[in-house]
């Protein structure tokens, strides 16, 4: 039999047609809805007079327009786009998790903590981010409006098959060091295209030994290097996490034993492989506006004079131009204005526990505001239990409820014009964090050791 | 959706690489529940200065590209979120071509399904249309014979047949999926047999 890779695999099981002359049908498992990439969908059905073909592997959330401070009210606009999903998911028979439900949060933060996301699915959403649930072995990815129309009337796709991708990490991670400084390193050497008609499959025995919460943020930022989907063969550590969940298949010994069958034939070729040692990197920053546009804590600012191509050097230019860097100069010991410390790439329990373990005993610097966004509605809970929302509060940070936030500032929570935020979010992009707003993309640490120095700092230090 | 076969415009030049998504139209304008007045936002925070006034220097604002139709951009176009607003945007706005070396697979995919040709150029036809665009040349995009003419030049380009069957002819493609209906139903019942085994 053909060897096969973990991406085929799931393909080849979810291919319903393949249409002379056209894309293949693809089928899908499961398919997550968000307040503001699916109104105009919803219209779309009533406009045809379609119900959703499969309300059951249809999954509904409000997180992004959400104001993370309880009982504020949303923006009439806000308010109006939640009110409309509202009334969507009533007229369509779909399970929303909103208003005061315990299991709203960000839809990719609540689709693997509900046990919702499984290994050899294929999985939706009109968000980009979506490749965050290939942390499962699942293919997961994001999807336009039009899109998300087409799967709550058909459970089907119209799709090209991409090409596989295997990004494999060797070595091992030095204390202070994370996934989300790995995954900035491997931005800054493939850039934010090279991934596009792709699917990573990240490897090697540094994913092996990545938690699930981990491995979701590697595969979160797989669209910033420009693939749609990114993946992690399931193993021992991806039952573990979905063992008990509440949407979890029963017998969940049966699902596993198919499960097993996933990860990628040994032998099974990729179309392209890269391979990223993690020995001896530092902790990353992000200096420009782009996510491959990151540098070692301790780097320096890279000159536009220097890049071999015109293109390179008009697009780093125009980069330190919009952050206010001069080329040449360290980040490290630069003060910042906003730190942020949420999103669906860091947020989840183990990132709050990091770094409460860096805020506890200290003191969030003079001047610096610093916002702690929980997920989900769980992960707040259960940091509570924990106590970190005490370490936070007791710092001087601010304990928000679940939400985007100010990943992407549609909710109120923004960077003003001008100001340095340390995110830990996935994008720089000009003006993601609010109009003007200036973002150094960085780990869950390293914006802890921003929030109490007031400046880029190695937080290896503070260790 | 439109049908699309041939037009003719000036080329509105936006030449920097991995223009986003967030570039293209800001998210605190999504949180619209219809398609519609995207348009006037396209490229917000680069049309306009912080008090809200044009910049007069932006390409976009520039009266020698009023009422043009095709855009020219750098490498990795629409990189970023999946946001459909960004193909509404640039349809709202009046565009009806993006031409690039390359595109972000989730906007060339929403592009395509609001009847935008996310037309690639080779790094040669992109520099020739370069120049076209500074000289403010006219060129010609005909999609039923694959090409782009300018004064003094050609470029013959490909694209996926059926993507470029559905643009032509304004195929609905929610209606052709629905076509499988039969197909659908199979394989939902093979699936249900396979996982209860």
């Amino acid at each position: 039999m053909r060897l096969r890779t973990l991406f085929e695999k799931i393909w080849d099981a979810h291919v319903v047609a393949v249409p002379s002359g056209a894309p293949a049908l693809l089928y899908i498992d499961l398919h997550l809805v968000h307040e503001v990439t699916s109104p105009q969908a919803f219209d779309g059905l009533r406009r045809r007079g379609l119900r959703v073909r499969r309300p059951e592997r249809t999954f509904a959330t409000v997180d992004h327009s959400i104001p993370t401070v309880a009982g504020e009210l949303a923006d009439p606009m806000a308010a109006a786009q939640i009110a409309a999903l509202e009334t969507n998911a009533g007229e369509f028979g779909i399970r929303l998790f909103s208003g005061d439900d315990p299991r709203r949060g960000i839809v990719h933060v609540i689709g693997p903590e509900l046990g919702l996301t499984q290994p050899g699915m294929t999985i939706v959403c009109g968000d980009s981010h979506t490749s965050t649930h290939g942390a499962f072995g699942a293919l997961a990815f994001g999807i336009g409006t039009s899109e998300v129309e087409h799967v709550l009337a058909s459970q089907c796709l119209l799709q090209h098959r991409p090409k596989t991708f295997e990004v494999r990490f060797e070595g091992k991670l030095d204390a202070g060091v994370t996934t989300k400084d790995m995954t900035l390193a491997l931005l800054a050497k493939i850039g934010v295209s090279e991934g596009a008609g792709h699917v990573f499959e990240y490897s090697g025995p540094v994913v092996r030994s990545l938690s699930m919460e981990q491995r979701m943020t590697l595969c979160n930022m797989s669209i910033e290097g420009g693939a749609r989907a990114g993946m992690v063969a399931p193993d021992d550590v991806t039952f573990e996490y979905l063992a008990g969940r509440p949407f979890v298949p029963e017998p969940f010994d049966a699902a596993v034993l198919r499960w097993k069958t996933l990860p990628s034939d040994a032998g099974a070729v990729y179309d392209r492989t890269v391979t990223y040692d993690v020995s001896g990197l530092a902790p990353m920053v992000t200096f420009g506006t782009n996510p491959g546009m990151g540098i070692s804590i301790a780097g320096r600012v890279p000159d536009p004079d220097r890049c071999v191509d015109a293109g390179s050097r008009s697009a780093l230019a125009k980069a330190l131009q919009y952050m206010g860097l001069t080329p040449g100069e360290p980040l490290l010991g630069r003060a910042v204005d906003v730190v942020f410390i949420g999103s669906c790439t860091n947020a989840r329990i183990s990132d709050l526990r990091e770094a409460a373990d860096i805020f506890r005993g200290r003191r969030v610097a003079e001047g610096v505001r610093t916002l702690v966004v929980p997920g989900s509605q769980a992960v707040k809970r259960q940091a509570e239990a924990e106590g970190l929302d005490r370490i936070f509060k007791n710092a001087g940070a601010e304990w928000r409820e679940a939400g985007c936030s100010m990943c992407i500032a549609m909710n109120g929570d923004e960077v003003r014009p001008g100001e340095y935020a340390v995110s830990t979010s996935n994008r720089n992009f000009e003006g993601r964090q609010g109009k003007g707003s200036r973002t150094f993309l960085a780990s869950p640490l390293t914006a802890a050791a921003a929030a109490v120095t007031g400046r880029i700092t190695d937080v290896r230090t503070l260790l | 959706m439109k049908s699309f076969n041939r037009i003719s415009s000036r080329i509105v030049p936006l030449l920097e690489r991995d223009i986003d998504t967030d570039q293209i139209i800001p998210a605190r304008f999504l949180k619209v529940t219809t398609r519609v007045g995207l348009g006037e936002h396209l490229f917000e925070d680069l049309r306009r200065n912080p008090d809200g006034s044009f910049r007069p220097e932006f390409v976009l604002n520039r009266p020698e590209f009023r009422g043009a139709t095709i855009l020219l951009a750098g490498d990795n176009f629409g990189c970023g979120s999946s946001r459909e607003h960004a193909a509404w945007a640039l349809i709202g706005h009046g565009f009806q071509v993006v031409m690039s070396t390359s595109f972000a697979d989730i906007f060339y995919a929403n592009a395509l399904k609001n009847g935008i040709l996310p037309l690639v150029l080779s790094t040669r036809a992109f520099e020739h249309l370069e120049r076209v665009s500074r000289t403010g040349g006219e060129i010609s995009v005909d999609l039923p014979h694959r090409t782009v003419a300018w004064a003094d030049g050609t470029y013959t380009f490909t694209i996926d047949p059926f993507a470029g069957l559905c643009l032509q002819q304004g195929t609905d493609q929610l209606g052709y999926i629905l076509g499988f209906e039969e197909q659908i139903v199979a394989y939902e019942a093979g699936r249900a047999a396979r996982e209860v085994s």
